[in-house]
């Protein structure tokens, strides 16, 4: 006889904030959650991941104005913490310093060890050892249009990692204020990819480089399919970010910070638009996401239990995230400190936390 | 020579809890050294990679601030005490 226990499947909420690290948790059913925390109290995280390969491992992005920047693993979700011997750092004397760690990605299935991490001033580290020590991809950091790039108000972080899992060899990553960038051969060589993305700000309007894309996705069964929520618009690829299509139309402003793509459906995803860049709040008073299921030919707005009056709500680039539930939960946390929770892939809305430290980031790690 | 070394409230998580570590450094950047030989990556927490002091961390040596003679190339000796602070946050 099989004595062995089946796990019930649960999910828990990774949120980063200002003042350290909580996790709710609640079982499939998603009706009632636990909170824990603050973990890594104090640090300002901002992001956190959880690692689907071997089921355990969350990275923590720790950010701290007196020390500086490191990253963080636990295994036992956040009982304990085991600090990187040698966190993302430029080389010695470089005159580069890691200022902040945004973006924590877990490689790929058949590198187990390998994971990535998006840092400012903009550069991509690697580690091959789960998070321990880290390596600068150079060819990034000396990619010939360096110089030249230019922080935005968010500073010039690297916030987007994608990789594409139909080619073992091709990412892109996303950086504030220059744009998108493609490797074919991971990450020894580097294409830029803003094709017909705008850049308002600038003097010229289709730069090369120069755009501040906001955040970047992958479509789960199309990869590709990428999505970016831009400074100036939301836009679609589908050869790969060769061609970029703007899909602003239908959105109440082309400015937003989230972008989280559904786990099982192609062509269906979800944005937190804000009024714009000078008033960095939801527009006509009411926090709402808004759903494409056709890759954002047309939009739906889901409001029914967001905050409808008075409200002047945003979110931060990794504040809107997707469980791995069928249906699929959908979660947003906002700079006020509030966690929306929709188990219905966004139809309906209920508050699951609140009065946190301002929320950098929300992701799920789903325990079937 | 031996130089005592107190570690701030915050990076007790990273030294086992232990406050007060000994080292045989003549040099406040030898201690910062020392201190990444026994924990590793502790050092990442006080210089940058530039070997910067961090902005908001001050390092005494009996009670004088480091950024008031030679940085790191500060001298140590026999029964020094150092002191690493993090500066008081906010108003």
């Amino acid at each position: 006889m099989d004595t062995a226990k089946k796990r019930k499947p649960e999910v828990n909420v990774l949120l980063g904030t200002r003042k350290g690290a909580f996790i709710l948790q609640s079982d499939a059913r998603r009706k009632a959650w636990k909170m824990r925390g603050p973990f890594l109290r104090g640090a300002s995280i901002f992001h956190m991941s959880f690692d689907k390969r071997d089921g355990k491992r969350i990275y923590a992005a720790v950010n701290s104005g007196h020390f500086g920047p490191t990253v963080q693993v636990t295994k036992d979700f956040g009982k304990t913490w085991t600090n990187a011997e040698k966190p993302p750092r430029f080389p010695e004397n470089s005159g580069l310093s890691v200022e902040n760690v945004w973006h924590i990605e877990p490689g790929r299935a058949e590198e187990p060890d390998v994971v990535y991490a998006g840092v400012a001033p903009a550069a991509l580290f690697r580690s091959s050892d789960g998070g321990n020590s880290w390596e600068l991809n150079e060819s990034l950091n000396n990619h010939p249009t360096r110089s030249k790039w230019m922080p935005g108000a968010g500073g010039l972080c690297l916030h987007s990692i994608v990789l594409d899992p139909s080619h073992a060899k091709r990412m892109y990553v996303g950086i504030s204020a220059v744009g998108v960038f493609k490797s074919e051969d991971a990450g020894k060589t580097w294409d830029m990819k803003n094709k017909n993305v705008r850049a308002d700000f600038a003097p010229v309007k289709y730069p090369e480089f120069g755009q501040c894309v906001h955040k970047l996705v992958m479509d789960p069964k199309k990869p590709g399919s990428l999505y970016q929520q831009n400074h100036c618009g939301v836009y679609r690829s589908e050869d790969g970010a060769d061609n970029w299509v703007e899909i602003t139309n239908g959105l109440p402003s082309q400015f937003g910070f989230p972008m989280v793509t559904h786990p099982q459906d192609s062509d269906r995803f979800y944005v937190v638009p804000e009024e714009g860049d000078f008033f960095r709040a939801s527009p006509n008073k009411q926090l709402a996401v808004y759903e494409t299921q056709n890759a954002g030919r047309t939009w739906i707005k889901r409001s029914k239990g967001l905050p409808a009056k008075d409200a002047y709500v945003g979110c931060y680039r990794e504040g809107l995230a997707t469980d791995g539930l069928d249906p699929a939960g959908v979660y947003v946390g906002t700079r006020m400190g509030h966690v929306f929770h929709s188990a219905d892939e966004g139809k309906s809305w209920r508050l699951i936390a609140q009065w946190l430290p301002p929320i950098h980031s929300v992701s799920t790690a789903t325990l079937a | 020579m031996l130089v005592t070394v107190k570690i701030p409230v915050a990076l007790l998580q990273y030294t086992g809890n232990e406050s007060e570590l000994r080292t045989d450094a003549y040099t406040v950047e030898g201690l910062l050294r020392n201190l990444d030989d026994r924990f590793p990556g502790l050092s990442a927490f006080i210089v940058n990679e530039n070997r910067e002091l961090r902005r908001y961390v001050n390092i005494f040596v009996n009670e004088v601030d480091v950024r008031s003679g030679d940085g790191l190339m500060t001298k140590l000796k026999d029964g020094d005490r150092v002191n690493i602070v993090p500066v008081v946050a906010g108003g």
